[in-house]
């Protein structure tokens, strides 16, 4: 049995980045929109009430909901937009990382009370 | 041996999903880092890191789908007035507490949106990952988002697998048909 091995070059990209800057960045907003959707239903009784898509679960299933419609929305318009574009990925990369940064310390409870 | 259906739940959802998916992703990220900085490599390996990628991609989806749609009403359910008892009722039974309040508070409170920061990260990893193949070893910073990515993803569940399991240790969900799994030594 032989296992065939590829060398691969490193220094010419087949496809350009816009494809992955796109998926990226969304994941970045698509965190993010849950950490906004979650803070605005616990500061908001009419959000909140609005955001009960599914009464056992209460206003989680409207904010997770909300946050995956919002991530996979940007997420294929900016691939339309970007996908056979080479994107300065840098910062695309560093909002992508502040986003999700800042989904992570939105969602946690002391930082969340603060608004 | 008995446990009962909500207990069996519980147990799908953050050992067969939550646990198996936090132990893939330590093994992701050593996979991913080795599989995109060397020079050589088989079709076959990175066949098996796609595959690898997509289980991890259904395991966060089942952790957090069975979490917010099965578990969580059963935790969140309001006890009829005058009930005494809360066993049935763990987050009135957690907050029933002053010592153990904290334990939903900022543990659930907090496990249940940072949990889906892994399937969203997990999903845009492996995506990537499928589009580009070994060409992503060619795009350095596609490559270092993706790392960072996987890395996020995997603290996202570690926090919530963390306070899932004390919050069960505390006031696990319960009740439900009991599920006769096996006969003990008489």
């Amino acid at each position: 049995m032989t296992t065939e091995t590829r060398e691969v070059s490193h220094d010419t990209p087949a496809l350009p980045n816009g494809s992955g800057a796109a998926a990226i960045l969304s994941a970045g907003i698509g965190s993010f929109a849950l950490a906004i959707l979650a803070i605005a239903a616990d500061k908001s009784a009419a959000i909140k009430s609005m955001l009960v898509f599914y009464k056992p679960t209460g206003p989680l299933s409207g904010e997770t909901t909300g946050a995956i419609l919002i991530w996979i929305v940007t997420w294929v318009v900016l691939d339309l937009l970007w996908s056979k574009k080479a994107i300065a990925l840098t910062r695309t990369n560093r909002i992508a990382f502040v986003l999700m940064i800042l989904s992570f310390l939105l969602t946690f409870p002391p930082i969340a009370d603060l608004f | 041996m008995e446990v009962t259906a909500r207990a069996l739940w519980t147990l799908v959802h953050g050992m067969g999903f939550g646990a198996l998916y936090l132990l893939a992703c330590s093994g992701a990220l050593v996979e991913l880092y080795r599989f995109l900085t060397s020079s050589t490599y088989t079709p076959g390996q990175e066949r098996f890191l796609k595959v690898y990628l997509i289980t991890m991609v259904v395991l966060a989806w089942g952790a957090v789908l069975t979490g917010a749609y099965v578990i969580y009403p059963w935790y969140r359910a309001a006890p009829p007035s005058g009930t005494v008892d809360l066993s049935l009722f763990p987050q009135r039974l957690l907050m029933s507490n002053p010592a153990t309040k904290g334990w939903h508070s900022l543990g659930m409170e907090w496990k249940e949106h940072v949990a889906w920061f892994a399937p969203i990260s997990i999903t845009m990893a492996a995506v990537v990952f499928i589009r580009y193949g070994r060409d992503l070893g060619n795009h350095k910073q596609l490559r270092a988002a993706v790392l960072g990515f996987v890395a996020a993803s995997f603290l996202a569940a570690a926090i919530a697998g963390f306070f899932g399991a004390m919050i069960d240790k505390y006031a696990p969900v319960q009740g439900g048909n009991n599920l006769h799994i096996m006969q003990g030594e008489k």
